[in-house]
């Protein structure tokens, strides 16, 4: 049995605590009284994951059997979520290469022939063969690779189907293919509450002009937190998306869920609260430590992002999206949700190496930007763990530093568009636009492997809502230039940040750390 | 009577050596050091020059500039192509304004005047070869003959002396008389302006074209202000390495300035295009400017044809002094035009320029001949210590 989540108060007894702070961890004490947000411990993983999918194939909720689904002379469309899920990658075989194998066993059992497969990338990088023969696995690649096997291309008019405006007059246009088929499984794996459901096919398959609807400041702003659906914005243009994809396109979803066991063996003690270090684990700390601080900087992000998690399996539900989801987020919140009582005046968060849009990459300063003030302030449900005007404080060194082919309209953001502003509704005014439609980000997009080029906006979206709720954003170790440049400080030590944050906060402030990689979700109450 | 002035002499020694340690990274970031040390210019007492014939006149500089050109002769920069086209010794200095010492046709004795260099047929005592004639003595083909010794301009013949001196000689053609609005601070700059408006007239620049300037010393700002005054450009980029630059390089109407360490980019953000970047060597613009010129002792020349359209034009304002890879102007059909010294009415139509444009400060350094060592390692580092002209004051010591 696997132990809740809870809120540890730092006391004279409480060790130093893990930090993660990019490629590298450090061990910090926090001053007396502050508060830890542990995760609940690591859900066991289903034993036989095979048979769960099975089941979840036979049995649907919502939906009739898949193979009652199936029949010669179909068109079958298989979408799967792309390589920004899980983080990390999880060990071979990817949970999606097991379920599109059951699916493609129960098609091929059925004599349906027309069947692609398509990465639900959106406007994320294209993944490269290597990603999509890890992800699908080497015997459906294999058989469908390149001509059934492809990247979504949001930029490809001529593939792209308008299926009709929501009632908010929002255009829902997503992938022709899968728009044209007989039947879309989309195969997903939930690692957070914002993904999954709705989003899938509404999000991964669109193109720019239907994404733009909620990737903007307005609603991202009023997503209290993007992570709690039913008070996000952003959900509520999905749901109303997906209602109108209903009407228009068979969807058969198949969800996954994982536990936290997000580091392989030998870095278990990542796993861990510090005061259960047994000696092997103190040892592997110190080990790994070491040995991170030896190795050179390109190797090292080499190793982390070699290094796949061994995520047990801890749900496979499938049927009809709106009725599969909320069992989906059931054990996603079983997994990560901790309860807390209300707000601080400051939140402190470790950011790990990796973020959704930098696996196998360089984490940049724009997605620094958005794994801290994005996805890992979000991580709330009710209200935000810092109270407004209070201070956030994040620990990253946020080098200036870029993935050349990745993120070719990130480095132009950052040296241009930043250096004139950092407000995200004049960059949005401004600059979407000239971003979303250039033609070299277009092109690099649909050729190279570049995220689109109105990407790194979006991700300055994605902090839009703690911009606004925050008084002061310190980064701890983080590179003066590029923090300054963001409109953030830097501090070198976390006794420095405290006392920069008096200016906010006074000189006894409340103060509480979201304890994360594994994900945990705070329920503040 | 003797004077004093500084020399340029001939020194293949001190000139290669030059020319080889300013030509390696460090040497180059070295090169106000290098100048000062190794250039081979020497304080001396000249005798005053004599009038040539009838028609000149001697000027008592007030203040002599120290142009780009000057830095690449005493750095060892320059192309030796240059070299046969003068005559040693001689007083460099061409970015003059003085006073003129004879009562000379239409300009009385003690005129302000200001100095254009060139030295052309009238100069030289000869019937005007075709191009003088048509009023473009800047190409004239006679400039190393005739009664005077070889040299393209004054402050390169060893017959007129320069502005580096106390006293230099100079042909009425030549002088342009300064209105008294015009401090001499101003009017130093009349000079390099003229060239700059020549430049910008050599180019014919298209009603609302995209136009990059690289460089943005003085040649590099005085372009910009020629290319609003003289044409009617659309937006004008510029490429400034330094803050106070930047800041001169809008007041005198860019449209936008970009630092030089990643001008491409920004640029093809600004004009649009593609980047290519070759396996080996610098990236391209597949697009770009219409119009780019090279405000830069060359380094910029490279930049210029891979930031220019294709069918652009690129313009070479600053005397060039580095190689270049030339595929692109045959790949991307570019124009590559010269752009050197003035000719027609760029200088009276400088002179009225200067008269209205926010050229205040550019002088900002003024140093004895003296104390040429230190002056000439501030000019080289003009731009990083945020001056904009440094000059001599004769007048000094």
């Amino acid at each position: 049995m696997s132990r809740p989540g809870f809120v540890l108060e730092v006391d004279e007894r409480t060790p130093a605590l893990l930090m993660h702070q990019g490629e590298g961890f450090r061990l910090e004490k926090l001053p007396m009284g502050s508060r830890v947000i542990y995760p609940p411990e690591s859900l066991p993983g289903l034993r036989d994951v095979d048979e769960e999918i099975r089941k979840a194939l036979a049995a649907p909720v919502g939906r009739p059997p898949l193979s009652e689904l199936l029949y010669a002379g179909m068109r079958l469309t298989i979408v799967f979520d792309d390589l920004s899920l899980p983080l990390p990658q999880m060990q071979t075989p990817d949970i999606r290469q097991r379920v599109i194998e059951h699916v493609l066993e129960a098609a091929a059992a059925k004599g349906v022939d027309d069947v692609e497969l398509i990465a639900g990338n959106a406007l994320h990088r294209r993944m490269t063969p290597a990603e999509l023969k890890r992800t699908v696995g080497d015997r459906v690649y294999r058989s469908f690779f390149p001509h059934h096997l492809k990247n979504h291309d949001a930029e490809d008019k001529e593939n792209l189907k308008e299926i009709g405006h929501t009632r908010h007059g929002e255009v829902v246009e997503i992938n022709r293919r899968a728009a044209e088929s007989d039947l879309i499984v989309y195969v997903n794996i939930t690692l957070t509450p914002m993904s999954g459901g709705p989003k899938s096919v509404s999000v991964g398959l669109a193109s720019y002009r239907s994404l733009k609807h909620h990737h903007n400041v307005q609603t991202l702003r009023n997503s209290k937190s993007f992570n709690d659906p039913p008070n996000s914005a952003m959900h509520h243009s999905y749901n109303r998306m997906a209602a109108l994809l209903a009407e228009n396109v068979n969807v058969f979803q198949i969800e996954t869920t994982v536990n936290n066991d997000m580091f392989p063996k030998q870095m278990d003690f990542l796993n861990k609260r510090e005061w259960e270090w047994n000696l092997k684990d103190q040892a592997a700390f110190l080990a790994v430590r070491r040995a991170n601080e030896l190795v050179p900087p390109a190797k090292r992000r080499q190793i982390w992002h070699r290094t796949a998690a061994p995520y047990g399996i801890t749900g496979v539900n499938a049927g009809a999206p709106e009725d599969v989801h909320p069992i989906t987020l059931k054990n996603v919140l079983r997994q990560q949700l901790t309860e807390v009582n209300g707000p601080s005046d400051i939140g402190i968060w470790g950011l790990p190496y990796i973020c959704p849009y930098n696996v196998n990459s360089i984490m940049n300063p724009i997605l620094v930007m958005s794994l801290s003030l994005g996805y890992l302030f979000n991580m709330y449900q009710n209200q935000p763990i810092v109270r407004p005007g209070g201070v956030a404080i994040f620990y990253h060194p946020v080098p200036n530093e870029f993935h050349s082919v990745h993120h070719p309209s990130y480095i132009d953001f950052f040296e241009e568009v930043l250096a004139e502003t950092t407000d995200p509704v004049a960059i949005e005014t401004k600059f979407e636009e000239q971003f979303a439609t250039d033609p070299w980000y277009i092109h690099l997009y649909r050729n190279s492997y570049a995220y689109h080029g109105v990407h790194p906006l979006y991700m300055w979206y994605w902090g839009a809502h703690a911009l606004e709720h925050l008084g002061d954003v310190i980064f701890v170790g983080g590179d003066r230039k590029t923090t300054e440049r963001m409109g953030f400080r830097s501090a070198s030590t976390l006794q420095d940040a405290l006392e920069m944050a008096r200016e906010r906060v006074g000189s006894s402030p409340t103060i509480t750390y979201q304890h994360t990689p594994p994900i945990a979700m705070a329920d503040v109450r | 009577m003797k004077q004093v002035a500084l020399e340029y002499h001939r020194s293949v020694g001190r000139y290669l050596a030059g020319r080889a340690i300013t030509g390696t990274r460090l040497g180059g970031r070295a090169a106000g050091s290098v100048a000062a040390g190794l250039a081979p210019l020497r304080v001396v007492q000249r005798p005053d020059p004599t009038l040539p014939a009838s028609g000149w006149t001697r000027v008592r500089p007030l203040l002599s500039g120290i142009c780009g050109s000057d830095l690449g002769l005493l750095t060892g920069r320059n192309s030796p192509y240059l070299a046969s086209l003068v005559s040693m010794p001689f007083v460099p200095g061409h970015e003059v304004v003085g006073e003129t010492l004879d009562e000379l046709d239409g300009l009385p004795r003690g005129s302000r005047v200001v100095l254009d260099s060139v030295l052309g047929c009238v100069t030289r005592g000869l019937t005007p070869c075709a191009s003088c004639a048509a009023g473009k003595h800047g190409r004239c083909d006679n400039i190393t003959t005739g009664h005077l010794a070889p040299g393209i301009q004054t402050g390169y013949c060893a017959d007129t002396g320069g502005g580096w001196s106390r006293q230099f000689v100079a042909h009425r053609t030549q002088l342009h008389a300064v209105p008294d609005e015009l401090t001499d601070e101003a009017a130093v700059l009349v000079e390099p302006l003229a060239c700059a408006i020549h430049a910008v007239r050599r180019a014919d620049v298209p009603t609302d074209a995209t136009v990059l300037v690289i460089g943005a010393g003085t040649v590099g700002l005085l372009t910009v202000l020629a290319l609003r005054a003289f044409t009617k450009a659309g937006p004008i980029m510029v490429i400034a390495k330094h803050a106070r630059q930047r800041e001169r390089a809008r007041e005198l109407g860019a449209t936008e300035v970009i630092g030089s360490d990643r001008a491409l980019r920004t640029l093809r953000r600004k004009t649009g295009g593609f980047v290519v970047k070759p396996e080996i060597g610098e990236e391209f613009l597949l697009g770009g400017a219409d119009v780019s010129f090279d405000c830069t002792s060359g380094s910029g020349l490279t930049t210029a044809t891979r930031a220019t359209k294709a069918g652009g034009t690129v313009v070479m304002a600053g005397m060039p002094n580095t190689d270049v890879d030339l595929t692109p102007v045959w790949f991307r059909e570019l124009t590559i035009v010269g752009g050197y010294a003035s000719s027609g009415e760029d200088f009276p139509d400088a002179i009225s320029l200067a008269q209205d444009a926010p050229l205040g400060g550019y002088v900002d350094a003024v140093y004895s001949l003296r104390r040429w060592s230190e002056a000439i390692q501030h000019a080289t580092s003009a731009g990083r210590l945020g001056s904009m002209k440094v000059v001599f004051n004769p007048r000094l010591d």
